[in-house]
């Protein structure tokens, strides 16, 4: 069955040609010399004022690059990166550092203005009710150039600050946590964000602490032939919990710009995170000329017992996209979900997914994906599920449907499931009649057609967690949260 | 990932020599299978890290290479057909095999059923038969390693052309003699007719306790309108690393079903590659895998839906007893061209104890805007629930349990339209849950 006209309109409205967040901002910046080496490393440790085991780690990090391959596995084809045609340090002017929002240049506020991201406290008290609120840490290139609420956040014992400056005031946090999601030898791309990562969010929710408002951080690319090396770093402590939103976008070029993050989730005993993603780095033109290379690693630790991680991903941007959030259930009890809609058009390609590994006793994951290519695009989910010999009553529920409008692109599905215990339950479907008899049985008595009912059920997961995310992030992801997948080909 | 190059490993090295010794005494085209043998050698023995061998690592699996089976004299060959025999109770004509070579006697060739011409292949590769020019790889098989080594060292098979509607079945009757281990490479090309029909029994058995290697390839094309039921049994004994290939070419508004049931061998691999040229044809292609101890078994199929309107179905059945593993690892394509594609792709496990293991890899890769492909994966352990029912109607747990494997199995054998052959089937599956209580 081919796409509806409705769910095509609407795929159409988020085209290539539609970006709105195309725009550059005139400001002074301040970059490192072209290209990587040592000397770069010791450069961009040297402005965030960091101690001397920072700049060993990085160090250690570029050796251990030096010796690694590009990944050549997803699905994706793009011309060689040039890694040394490539600033890995570009900020703005700000000499010195400002104190408050005030000394900000006001060209980046305009700048945070035009793409809804409010950033001035104030402001937002007045116009929102409180439960609403959002801290936004704002990055820009290589730098983080405001925090907000981070005061009312401390008083709630919760630290939320650039992860720079994270690394000056509580070093012993984060030697003890980073790198331990996401080691250093990961990846060619995480050790890459290893050696040169600029700066991210650090949050730490002390035990029993409901945060209490949203955290978030805003990304934006705006100097040319940069690359952006955010870091991530959130930890929730036993029975804490905590919620926390990405946003990104970027100018239009011609170039391609680089952008490989690495984000570390650590869920320990009862403490639950929620991570949302609105990525709409830009797309590159309808010929596929220039827009970011999104090379990310994320992955949750649920290292706690009864601890909870939850990703959820609207994927509209990046001319590449290579990411897969994952999910390692090591606490017994332990919960991992993952959402995702992932809308691919022009000639965009995504290769996308995640993985949930259960490790401990009693584990459950839930896999929700969409993909949606339109245009010259390609669209793959790649995911893995696995349960090692201790995962005992393991359990997980995949359901991964895609659909393509036109027939110029392609959907693809690469799923690995592998399981070492007897006892674990592992399902993976894409034909939707089959999401739980009983709900469509029960949608279907009160008058719902199959495919309503179907619709109804699989957006229930999604649109639980989607319709938490903030308007001014997200009014794509409302949208897309609609958009019928009739027509969809598992 | 660091750049590493591979040392040789003893097999590697030894399948290299065993291909200078046997290069000279093979029959047909030296050239191509040199050809073959490098394109081999160029990589090696394929390992986990090669995306198509990642579950079944025969760098680490095969260890030493057995030597390669000469021909078996008249009484060996008569000795080794005159055991216990697969499908014995399907009347069928016999096209025998031992240890990969055609036992000529063995076939009445002034009698074959109407429709059916048979070339032994040792004979057409040595004077150039002209259907040889029909053997050429397919899509996916050419680059496969299997493949190639089954190319590089093919020592014998046969070449069967069906013409009309053939209503005895043909069994490909395949048996290693007992006594030292061999390797063996076996190629069979089937090639049906339009508007022919054809059933093809394969089974291959072999003795408990010699580590046999065959490597068996069976390439059908099938041409329009045509009916291919082909049924094959795993019987290898229980040291065997079997690994073998079907490779299909499908004609329009056919009907080509085929299932391979594994109940042997310590390792296999049966690797399947279907390419469906034209329209409104039905594919099924099923499997009934049947592990335990520490035997490894991996289903590998790839079907490429080519042309309008075509359907298929892939149903996987696995059952996993003690510490054995399965693998299955299916992929639909859908190129462009094939809309109105319906694929439904399913692989099934039960693990029935600790220890066991299931690796699935249902894969989907579609260019085409109106389809249907769906895929399915699920592993777990017997439903505690059906256990239950059936044990308060008095049933002892083991029997239980078998009858519930049954029924699991079933669902993948009740596909074979032979009823005899299907009967053959399930008795097999009966001996195996038999064994295991």
């Amino acid at each position: 069955m081919p796409a509806v006209q409705e769910t095509i309109d609407q795929v159409r409205s988020i085209d290539v040609d539609q970006y709105k967040y195309g725009f550059e901002t005139e400001v002074e910046m301040e970059k490192s010399p072209k290209g990587l080496s040592e000397d770069v490393i010791r450069f961009i440790s040297a402005k965030k004022g960091e101690p001397e085991w920072m700049l060993q780690w990085r160090l250690d990090a570029y050796k251990r690059w030096l010796t690694m391959k590009e990944p050549n596995w997803a699905r994706v084809s793009y011309d060689k990166i040039d890694y040394n045609d490539i600033y890995y340090y570009a900020a703005p002017k700000m000499n010195p550092a400002p104190k408050s929002l005030d000394e900000v240049d006001p060209e980046i506020l305009k700048t945070y203005e035009k793409l809804g991201i409010p950033l001035r406290e104030q402001e937002i008290l007045a116009g929102v009710e409180p439960q609403n609120r959002v801290a936004v840490d704002a990055v820009f290139d290589s730098v983080s150039v405001a925090t907000t609420f981070k005061e009312e956040l401390k008083k709630a014992g919760v630290i939320f600050m650039p992860i720079s400056e994270a690394i000056r005031e509580y070093p012993d946090l984060v030697k003890q946590y980073l790198g331990s999601v996401v080691p250093v030898t990961d990846n060619f791309f995480a050790t890459l964000n290893s050696a040169v990562f600029t700066d991210g969010s650090f949050v730490y929710i002390p035990p029993g602490v409901r945060c209490p408002m949203e955290l978030s951080t805003y990304f934006r690319i705006n100097e040319k032939n940069t690359g952006q090396f955010e870091r991530t770093l959130i930890i929730a402590d036993k029975g804490s919990y905590v919620s926390y939103l990405e946003g990104c976008t970027a100018p239009k070029r011609d170039e391609n710009q680089l952008h490989a993050a690495v984000v570390e989730l650590i869920a320990l005993d009862d403490a639950e995170i929620k991570y949302s993603t609105v990525q709409n780095w830009y797309p590159g033109d309808a010929e596929g000329r220039g827009g970011i290379y999104n090379f990310v690693t994320k992955r949750g630790d649920c290292r706690g017992k009864n601890s909870v991680i939850t990703w959820t991903q609207v994927e509209t941007g990046s001319a590449i996209t290579w990411k897969y959030p994952s999910c390692i259930l090591r606490g017994d009890n332990s919960r991992g979900e993952f959402y995702s809609i992932a809308v691919s058009n022009g000639m965009q390609q995504v290769d996308s997914g995640t993985k949930m590994i259960h490790l401990g006793k009693n584990t459950t994951s839930r896999i929700i994906s969409k993909g949606i290519a339109a245009g010259k695009s390609e669209n793959t989910y790649r995911g893995l599920v696995s349960a090692h010999r201790k995962a005992t009553g393991a359990r997980n529920f995949t359901n991964c449907d895609s659909l393509l409008i036109g027939n110029q692109c392609g959907a693809h599905t690469v799923p690995y499931i592998e399981s070492k215990n007897a006892t674990a339950v592992f399902e993976h479907e894409a034909t939707t009649s089959k999401i739980s008899e009983d709900q469509m049985f029960y949608c279907q008595q009160r008058g719902l057609s199959e495919e309503e009912a179907t619709a109804l059920i699989v957006n229930g997961f999604v649109k639980d967690v989607l319709q938490q995310l903030p308007m001014e992030f997200a009014v794509e992801a409302q949208k897309l949260i609609s958009i019928s997948l009739e027509g969809s080909v598992g | 990932m660091a750049d590493v190059t591979l040392m040789k490993t003893p097999a590697e090295t030894a399948l290299v020599q065993a291909f200078e010794n046997a290069r000279t005494m093979l029959p047909g085209n030296a050239e191509s299978r040199a050809q073959a043998f490098e394109q081999f050698n160029a990589r090696g023995l394929p390992h986990r890290r090669v995306e198509e061998f990642k579950y079944t690592d025969l760098r680490a699996l095969l260890r030493e290479v057995a030597p390669f089976a000469g021909v078996p004299t008249a009484e060996e060959a008569k000795a080794a057909l005159g055991g216990s025999k697969a499908f014995a109770n399907v009347a069928a004509l016999q096209v025998p095999f031992v240890n990969g070579h055609f036992v000529r006697e063995a076939v009445d060739f002034a009698n074959l059923p109407e429709g059916i011409e048979i070339v032994p292949l040792r004979e057409a590769l040595a004077s150039g038969h002209e259907w040889l020019a029909k053997l050429s790889p397919v899509p996916w098989a050419s680059d496969n390693p299997v493949y190639q080594l089954n190319t590089s060292f093919m020592a014998d098979g046969v070449m069967i052309r069906v013409a009309g509607s053939v209503e005895t079945p043909v069994h490909l009757r395949f048996v290693t003699a007992a006594g030292s281990a061999v390797a063996t490479a076996t190629r069979v090309l089937v090639v049906v007719e339009n508007d022919a029909s054809v059933t093809l029994l394969e089974s291959h058995e072999s003795g408990d306790g010699a580590n046999h290697q065959p490597n068996d390839v069976v390439e059908m094309i099938a041409g329009d309108r045509t009916n291919v039921q082909h049924v094959r049994l795993n019987a290898e004994g229980d040291k065997a690393l079997a690994l073998s290939t079907l490779a299909a070419k499908i004609g329009a508004e056919a009907n080509f079903n085929s299932i391979n049931v594994v109940a042997g061998s310590a390792t296999s691999r049966h690797q399947v590659y279907a390419i469906l040229n034209g329209e409104n044809t039905n594919l099924r292609v099923n499997g009934a895998t049947m592990l335990k101890g520490t035997q490894h078994s991996d289903s590998t199929l790839v079907v490429e839906h080519n042309a309008l309107h075509c359907e298929s179905r892939e149903l996987f059945k696995t059952v996993i007893d003690n510490e054995a593993t399965g693998v299955f690892q299916g992929k639909i394509i859908v190129p462009h061209h094939a809309q109105k594609t319906d694929g439904r792709m399913m692989s099934a496990a039960l693990l029935l104890e600790e220890g066991g293991s299931m690796n699935n890899k249902p894969e989907l890769e579609i260019f085409a805007d109106d389809v249907q492909c769906a895929h399915g994966a699920t592993c777990g352990q017997l439903d505690e629930d059906l256990l239950f029912y059936l044990m308060a109607r008095g049933l002892p747990k083991k029997e239980a349990e078998s009858l519930l494997v049954q029924a699991f199995l079933g669902e993948s054998i009740e596909f074979v339209e032979n009823e005899d052959a299907r009967e053959a089937l399930v008795a097999t599956v009966e001996g195996w849950l038999k064994a295991r209580s």
